[in-house]
């Protein structure tokens, strides 16, 4: 047969080198698209992008000038028959200033139920200036058959709002929680690992 | 192309019949496997598009109860549910076949294969086993696609209905409990992998085996494009990957990536998708934008006008082509600042692609042009091509978007720039390179016969749903009202008018094998000057064993 092309020893090391090169560039992408999901939420929790409030420690040392309005709106999800609603519809609050409101649920039915709350912040820009201190969304909520709860919110607005020129117009914030049921089957592995992050266990 | 020249290694350098295709290591006949599996997945997706077009020719339904009757054991009284259903599952297959097994793989595996080893100088690919591998994968992954449409999908129907992007929460257990999704995830796995491997092969080819002298920026501008490409596909194909795997262990191993019941989010798969998706579309036309300056450069018989600026606007599409992905979603609820980013960053791209529109009227002015069938598609290429790219202008705007959102004008849209226009790119190819991989000539007439009838009927097809769009008709429903009705029956005539011409194709190319006239080493003149022009027609099994030297300047 007539004489063929073969690569020399320097060549072939070369190909595998940039193809081992390119497989690296496959594996860190694969790895950033599951990275997205932690980081997406650190993000978040650092910034309160799209809304998302933030954790405070202590209430603020000092008060501010600006009064806006809170509003609290409540959803039920799917799967759970619970009533859900807040004892005032909305407040008005002076930055700086802590207040608390409080959640009355109700489960309407004859068993025990886990639920768990989703939360956010409307407008989006607001979410790094809502501080939370205390908050029932920051665990699951157990009731038995028939049984009601109070549950309490604790939050005040950052000072800080004040000098934000993205807040200027903004008069009115909305609370928005959503329940849903945190006892699905194999949902206990989904949840274990949340728990225990009040902050990051929303998008 | 590891082991020595054994007695073994004789049989292997020269198989014949049925092993030579299926243990194939020649990038050649990878190739040309590559271009028949295209052409025959080309044939059921267009088959697809024109059940649509009649489906959609008149208000009412039309001919879906029966084929769901026929196809998916529905009853008289089911017949309606079932026909809605499955107008939708064949959309998402259409989009499906046309992007993972028409367009990528022939102008990737196909005619990349075929001419980039070729065009560069080298022997053969760096890897041609993992060749093989990457072609019979794509086989695989067809096979899951087709069994994905008769297993049950949404309840009490068969095949996946979410359309290409899969969106949760039609795809999750909630829209879509039965199997059929999980196929189509798997599938789309298999096709992923395919063209990792395929892209991996290209890059350490054209990185590793160029000919002595063929510097990177004395490569012809198919190598460069394929480059490109092969990049992209490394850099955007695994994320895919990771979001239907999110997808899958969602709807079996009870994981809440995208379930806000437990903490996920559905948006968090668009962004996934979109930052795939997006940069797909510039990897099926980034290819036909190589192809299409072979072309317009022999027929012209110029160099192509300004070549460094042609590789680096393919190279600054590749990179901005990666940072635009959430003009897809500009409807989520994006902030303002997000979305003024995307708008800018979107418009960008006009930039470089302006350049290439430019760079191929600036390479034909002047030229002494032949209207040979390939320039004819070339030409066809560019016209369709810019009438895309401006509609894309129009989009990306989000105001405008708001409206435009999921109709008709987004469909015109991309069908002109990146769906008829691949296609252009891969009829211009295929008229251009036939004579070399066969060894014959095509019929010239019949080969502008077919261009006419296609050119004509792509845009009586696509134009009139501009207007549909505009007058606010949604995608993705099998039914519409009255108001709708003549600029569809246009539409669907224009369609069958573009099949006629793919019959036209068909017997082109049985003529070219029928009458057998040779081709000879370069039927196209002095103006085609790339390497593959100064082998013999077809190429020998084993092309370059003594490996060429480039000495000049050219392109």
């Amino acid at each position: 047969m007539a004489p063929r092309f073969e690569p020399s020893s320097a060549s072939r090391r070369g190909s595998r080198l940039i193809a081992a090169g390119a497989l690296g560039a496959v594996a860190a992408m694969l790895c950033l698209s599951f990275a997205a999901v932690p980081l997406y939420r650190l993000f978040c929790a650092r910034t309160g992008y799209a809304g998302t409030p933030q954790l405070a420690k202590a209430a603020p040392a000092s008060r501010g000038n600006r009064t806006l309005v809170v509003r609290f709106d409540t959803n039920v999800g799917q799967g759970l028959a619970w009533d859900f609603v807040p004892d005032v519809s909305q407040i008005s609050l002076r930055t700086g200033q802590t207040a608390t409101v409080f959640f009355k649920v109700t489960n309407r039915t004859d068993h025990e139920a886990v639920a768990r709350a989703a939360y956010n912040i409307a407008p989006g820009v607001a979410g790094g200036y809502f501080d939370k201190l205390k908050c029932f969304c920051f665990s699951e909520q157990r009731l038995g058959p028939h049984e009601t709860a109070d549950m309490p919110v604790v939050f005040f607005l950052d000072p800080a709002l004040e000098k934000d020129e993205t807040m200027k117009g903004i008069e009115m914030l909305t609370l928005s929680y959503t329940l849903f049921p945190a006892d699905r089957p194999n949902a206990a592995r989904v949840q274990g690992k949340a728990s225990g992050k009040p902050a990051l266990t929303k998008l | 192309m590891e082991t020595t020249a054994t007695a073994h290694h004789d049989a292997h350098a020269h198989p014949t019949g049925w092993r030579r295709y299926m243990f194939s290591t020649n990038h050649k006949d990878i190739g040309t496997l590559y271009i028949v599996f295209a052409l025959c997945a080309g044939l059921i997706g267009a088959t697809f598009s024109i059940l649509m077009r009649m489906e959609l020719q008149h208000p009412g339904l039309q001919i879906f109860p029966f084929l769901a009757q026929v196809l998916d054991g529905a009853t008289k009284d089911t017949a309606i549910d079932a026909a809605k259903n499955l107008y939708n599952v064949v959309i998402t297959a259409h989009g499906l076949i046309m992007i993972f097994f028409v367009v990528m793989p022939a102008l990737i595996g196909g005619f990349g294969n075929w001419f980039v080893p070729i065009m560069i100088g080298a022997p053969d690919m760096a890897f041609p086993r993992m060749n093989n591998i990457s072609f019979w994968l794509l086989v695989a992954s067809f096979a899951l696609l087709v069994i994905s449409m008769f297993v049950d999908g949404a309840p009490g129907m068969k095949g996946f209905g979410g359309g290409w992007v899969m969106y949760p929460p039609f795809s999750s257990l909630i829209g879509t409990p039965g199997p059929s999704e999980d196929f189509v995830i798997l599938s789309v796995h298999l096709a992923g992998a395919s063209s990792i491997l395929g892209a991996i092969n290209f890059i350490t080819t054209i990185f590793n085996m160029r000919a002595p002298g063929m510097t990177l920026h004395k490569m012809p501008l198919y190598p460069w494009a394929m480059l490109v490409t092969a990049f992209m596909l490394l850099l955007a194909l695994p994320v895919l990957a990771g979001a239907i795997t999110m997808l899958l262990c969602d709807r079996n191993f009870g994981t809440a990536f995208f379930d806000p019941n437990h903490g996920g989010d559905p948006l968090l798969y668009q962004h996934l998708f979109w930052f795939f998706g997006h940069p797909e579309v510039y990897i099926m036309i980034i290819p036909a934008f190589g192809i299409i300056s072979q072309i317009i450069s022999t027929f012209s018989k110029k160099p192509i006008f300004g070549y460094l600026g042609m590789v680096y606007a393919m190279v600054a599409i590749g990179a901005v082509g990666f940072v635009v992905w959430a003009h897809h979603m500009f409807t989520v609820g994006l902030s303002l600042d997000t979305q003024r980013y995307f708008v800018f960053a979107t418009m960008v791209i006009a930039v470089p692609t302006g350049v290439k529109v430019f760079s191929w009227i600036a390479t034909m002015w002047g030229g002494s042009i032949s209207f040979k069938t390939p320039m004819l598609f070339a030409t066809g290429f560019i016209v369709l091509f810019t009438i895309g790219g401006v509609t894309g202008v129009v989009l990306a705007n989000a105001g405008v978007d708001r409206s435009l959102h999921e109709t008709y004008y987004v469909i015109a849209h991309f069908h002109y720039v990146m769906g008829v226009a691949a296609v252009f790119g891969i009829f211009a190819a295929f008229y251009y390179w036939f004579p070399k991989m066969s060894g014959y000539l095509l019929n010239d007439k019949l080969g502008k016969i077919q261009f006419w009838l296609m050119f004509v009927g792509v845009n009586v097809t696509f134009f009139p749903q501009h207007f549909l769009g505009l007058a606010g008709m949604p995608r993705r429903y099998i039914d519409y009202p009255n108001a709708y009705a003549m600029w569809n029956d246009v539409s669907s005539i224009g369609s069958y008018i573009s099949a006629v011409g793919v019959f036209v194709f068909l017997y082109a190319v049985y003529d070219a094998f029928a009458k057998k006239r040779v081709a000879g080493d370069n039927p196209w003149g002095e103006g085609a000057t790339t390497l593959e022009w100064s082998l013999s027609s077809p190429p020998p099994f084993h092309t370059y064993e003594t490996l060429p030297r480039i000495v000049g300047a050219d392109h």
